[in-house]
Formats: C-alpha cells, sequence, structure tokens
C-alpha cells in the first residue's frame, strides 16, 4: 500500500482547509496517511486530521513552535519524515512551508515542487501541475530519478470530503535540537483582519484610476462590505500608495478568488497573469480598450471614483 | 570578505508565452534579470558601501547565450566579478542550488549569499534555502528590511496577511530579497560601458561535478483557458451599478 505524508497546518487546534484538501486527495487514492501536527491544539488537530483518514500523527504541542523558526520546522519536518518512511510528502503552500520544505528537499536529495493546482496521487506515483510565469502557461511536474517527492499545493484547489469516523494513531515526536542560528526575536502581526490575499474568497484592486493614495479608502469600505481583501496594481505599489504586501501581479501575489474587482486598473500583462485564474472577474475602468476588460467577466467603462461609493451602496443594500 | 549574488535569467515580465513543442517558445523572448533578484544585487552594492573591504561576485547558471545579459546588467550596477555557470535550461532547482554552491565553494568563503525571494519563471521558490543546505549556512527569505553587526544581521520577513517576523541570523547566511528591501540602481551609461570590458568567469556543471539528470520534469504544457466575452454594462452609473450587484448575485452568484 502506498503511503503518504502531510504536514497539517492548524490554527488553535483546528485543521487549515489546505489541509483537509490534501488529506481528502490521499484518502480517495487509498493511500496510507502520516502527518505531523505541531505547536498548541496539535493534539486537536490530530484527531480532526484522523476523521479525513489519517492513520499516524506525529505530534508536538511544544511552546517553541507557537512562532515560526526555519531550523527548527527543518529539522522537526525531517525528523518526522524519517520515521514515518514516507517517499511522498505533501502540504499547503505557506509562509512556513515554502520557506522550509526547499530545505527539508535538499536534506533528502529530494525532487521538490511548489505552488501547484493539481494533484494526482497512483500508488508510489505522483505527478502535479503547476502554474509557470505567474500562470501565463502551465505543465504537469513529473518526478524522476528521486526516491522522495515533495509537493506543495496552493489552497483552495480539491475538493473535501465529508468527515467520518476515525481514531488515528498518534506518536509524540521529540523536538529536535538545532544549533539556533537563526532566532525570531518578535512577530508583528499586521493590523489587518481581512484574509491574505492568497486565501482571500473575494478581491477588490485598485490601480492609477483611483488617481491618489487616499482614495484606497473607498476600496476599504467595499471590501469591509463583502468581506474582501483589498489588491493593488504594481504601479501604485512603486508610486508607493501601498505596501508591496498588496501587489497582485507576476512580481507580487497570484489571486485565484471567486470574485476579483478591478476598479482603475488597466491590466498590464504582469498583472493580468496574477489575477486571470479569478472565477469572476469585474473591470471599471475609464479607457474601453484597456485590456483587464478581455479578461472580465462583467465590465462598466466609467470613472472608479464615482462607480465605487455608489457600487458599494448598493453592496450595503443587497447584503441587508 | 566574499558576498555573493545569485541571480537568474527569466523572461522579461511584459512577454507574451507562446507554446511550442513540449515547453514554451523562446524565439522572440528578451531575457532579463529576475526582478527580485535586482534587490540582491542592490543589496550587496549597499552592504559594500558600509564594508570596503567586501568584494561582491554574482552567479548566475543556465544557458552561457541567456545568462550574459543578466550578468552584464549586474556588472554595469557596479558588482566586482561575474561567474557564469553554463548548464543546461532543464535544471531543477536542487541542481541549480548545487552548481551555485560548488562554484561559491571554488571561489572563496561566503560572508554572505543574497538571492531574490522567487524566480518568476517557475515560481518555486526553492534555490536559496537549498543552496543554503549545501553551504552548511542558516537561511532567511522574504526579507524586506536588513541591519548588520559583524557576525548577524537582523532582519524582517514578510509573512502572510501583512505580518512580520523579525529574525536574528548568524552569519553566514543566504539572505532572499523581496520588494521594499531597498530601490535597485539603474546602470548607469559609464558603468554600462565598463561592463562590457570586464571578465565574466565561465564555468560548467560538468566540470562542477553537478548530476544534470533532473529530478522535477514539466511536460505537457497549456495555455489558461480563454475566457467568455465580456459582458458590458451600459446606462446611466446609477443603473449600473445596481445591475452589476444584481449579476454578481443572480447569475454569477458570487455575493
Amino acid at each position: 500500500m502506498s503511503q503518504t505524508f502531510i504536514f497539517l497546518e492548524h490554527s488553535n487546534g483546528k485543521l487549515k482547509s489546505g489541509s483537509k484538501e490534501l488529506l481528502s486527495c490521499a484518502n480517495n487514492a487509498n493511500s496510507e496517511i502520516h502527518a505531523l501536527a505541531l505547536g498548541s491544539g496539535a493534539r486537536n488537530a490530530a484527531e480532526e486530521a484522523g476523521t479525513f483518514g489519517a492513520k499516524v500523527i506525529f505530534v508536538n504541542e511544544g511552546s517553541e513552535y507557537s512562532k515560526y523558526n526555519s531550523e527548527l520546522f527543518v529539522e522537526t519536518l525531517a525528523s518526522a519524515i524519517e520515521q514515518s518512511g514516507s517517499k511522498i510528502i505533501l502540504a499547503s503552500s505557506s509562509s512556513a512551508t515554502r520557506d522550509a520544505f526547499p530545505r527539508v528537499a535538499a536534506k533528502f536529495n529530494a525532487g521538490f515542487a511548489s505552488d501547484c493546482t493539481e494533484l494526482n496521487l497512483n500508488g508510489d506515483t505522483v505527478t502535479a501541475r503547476k502554474p509557470l510565469y505567474s500562470g501565463k502557461c502551465s505543465a504537469q511536474v513529473n518526478f524522476k530519478n528521486c526516491d522522495i517527492k515533495i509537493v506543495l499545493m496552493r489552497p483552495n484547489q480539491i475538493p473535501i470530503n465529508d468527515p467520518s469516523s476515525g481514531t488515528p494513531e498518534v506518536k509524540d515526536l521529540q523536538t529536535p535540537s538545532i544549533e539556533a542560528k537563526v532566532t525570531t526575536t518578535e512577530v508583528k502581526a499586521s493590523d489587518s483582519t481581512r484574509p491574505d490575499l492568497t486565501e482571500a474568497g473575494i478581491v477588490v484592486s485598485g490601480g492609477r484610476g483611483l488617481q491618489n493614495a487616499d482614495n484606497f479608502q473607498l476600496l476599504s469600505e467595499m471590501a469591509d462590505t463583502i468581506g474582501a481583501t483589498v489588491g493593488a496594481s504594481r504601479a501604485v505599489v512603486d508610486a508607493g500608495w501601498v505596501p508591496h504586501s498588496m501587489q497582485v501581479g507576476q512580481t507580487g501575489k497570484t489571486v485565484a478568488p471567486t470574485l476579483y474587482i478591478a476598479a482603475g486598473i488597466s491590466g498590464a500583462i504582469q498583472h493580468l497573469a496574477g489575477m486571470s485564474s479569478s472565477r469572476v472577474v469585474v473591470a471599471i475602468n475609464k479607457d474601453p480598450e484597456a485590456p483587464i476588460f478581455k479578461k472580465a467577466t462583467y465590465g462598466i467603462v466609467g470613472d472608479a471614483l464615482e462607480i465605487l461609493p455608489k457600487l458599494t451602496e448598493e453592496f450595503k443594500k443587497l447584503l441587508a | 570578505m566574499n558576498v555573493y549574488v545569485c541571480i537568474k535569467q527569466v523572461p522579461d515580465t511584459e512577454s507574451k508565452i507562446k507554446l511550442s513543442g513540449n515547453g514554451i517558445d523562446t524565439s522572440g523572448i528578451k531575457w532579463v534579470m529576475n526582478p527580485y533578484d535586482e534587490f540582491a544585487v542592490e543589496e550587496a552594492l549597499l552592504f559594500k558601501k558600509d564594508n570596503p573591504s567586501a568584494v561582491v561576485t554574482v552567479l548566475c547558471v543556465g544557458p552561457k547565450s541567456r545568462t550574459v545579459d543578466s550578468l552584464r546588467t549586474a556588472l554595469a550596477m557596479g558588482v566586482d566579478n561575474a561567474i557564469s555557470v553554463d548548464a543546461p535550461e532543464n535544471l531543477d532547482s536542487l541542481q541549480t542550488a548545487h552548481a551555485l554552491s560548488e562554484a561559491i565553494k571554488k571561489t572563496g568563503d561566503a560572508h554572505i549569499v543574497f538571492t531574490g525571494k522567487v524566480a518568476i519563471d517557475d515560481n518555486q521558490s526553492a534555490v536559496s534555502q537549498q543552496l543554503a543546505n549545501f553551504l552548511e549556512i542558516p537561511h532567511a527569505t522574504v526579507i524586506s528590511k536588513t541591519a548588520y553587526t559583524a557576525d548577524s544581521i537582523a532582519v524582517d520577513r514578510e509573512v502572510e496577511g501583512g505580518s512580520k517576523e523579525i529574525l536574528n541570523v548568524k552569519l553566514p547566511a543566504v539572505i532572499a530579497a523581496t520588494k521594499g528591501l531597498n530601490n535597485p540602481r539603474y546602470a548607469s551609461l559609464p558603468g554600462i560601458m565598463k561592463a562590457k570590458k570586464k571578465p565574466i568567469t565561465e564555468l560548467t556543471t560538468t566540470e562542477l561535478g553537478i548530476n544534470t539528470d533532473p529530478y522535477v520534469e514539466f511536460t505537457d504544457f497549456q495555455l489558461p483557458p480563454e475566457r467568455p466575452s465580456v459582458k458590458m454594462i451600459e446606462g446611466e452609473v446609477d443603473t449600473q451599478v445596481a445591475e452589476l450587484a444584481k449579476l454578481l448575485r443572480e447569475e454569477a452568484k458570487v455575493l
């Protein structure tokens, strides 16, 4: 029987949906699932993973895992993977996994692919699909010449199974010793309570058509109304109106929400690359020839500054 | 004191990607320095300004014909030396990292290695961490701020949702830059002229002893599916917004 190792991410013991996606995929492929959960609440996360088919779960609830530390996570992952003996290793893409897993791959001399959008498990074979050039095209990922294969999946790509009963075997994992060449001195939480751009279900983005930084307030008001996250074009990030963490596009974030609203964004090719896999796109732009309309589901030719507040009012009425 | 910058050549972000055979059509493509690597080059030059004994060497792995322009750009910005590691185009992250590490070991012990946080072609964000593993030194990725002491760096690492982790990293280390770290300089005309005459040291994956059979191979390239054509909403602004809200709720069912 094939065996798959999944790194579980959770918040206070509740599994993140990306982890449930991976558990569902491995369970549907009849692979024996081994997993790892770390930090406060890991035991609860492990139990929940059991209801999605996980059989063996390594757990360490130590407070040292409350903050991400690259050395500690790399060594802990390596130790759990070694004990599990799995050859297929999966995790959902996040700041932590993107930082740690490539190094884990190097330690094991393993094949590594990140940011994948499709995953196929078949016995000991794994293939994936991965967008390239920020989604201007995609390709199938095949592993060759390597014993261990590591895949990081973009969240929101795989249907999640209904949970059923299942009691996993929970194994305590020792905290490995590390050289402590990296110390995490502080975590400065953002004051935003909105979801991260890459995970958001709705994104409202602004560009030069908003004319100045203050007018981004119009997008914040709309975002608060419909539960969206605010994004921006490269032009306004370069102009210093908003931080780079808000940039959507080839040199910013790649987003795939169900609804993307582009206000005052003309749609440079590098912006389109970062948002064109959004399900529904609304474009609002003064220029009827703007390239953004070619990627849009619905378009309005007009001044974003006039349309945005009125549209927010409409949304309020609709959701009241 | 050796400071290294590892860069990658990528298609210009304005490039249209067309498919050809089992891969992309590279005929019309302009190869430029990966945008995040520009922050790495600038950071090395800023470090050298404060530490004049630093020698900044830029490295690039890939087919020689594609890497030379990026290396010349780095030379024109002001780096001291350039190394080209000629390699097949389908090298994967691990082998690229291995090649970089061997080239660095051959050249001299690193004080700091700067990289970009991700290459915008395959979007793996793997080489920096893997290179650090081969060099047996720590890494820190997605770095937007640095403060140096003699044997460590304090860095800001950007994570989800606009939050930041503040790290202290012992040197030597690999530091992967993101946008916001600095403002990369433009190469001056005299810099460009001078860069044309600077020598580029040429190495190959063969002489570095790198296994070039990739672990990860891309096949079945596809363009994204075409979108159906846009539905334009006409009329007065009040009518337009009311119609749009209705379509989003009733037709698209996304609200």
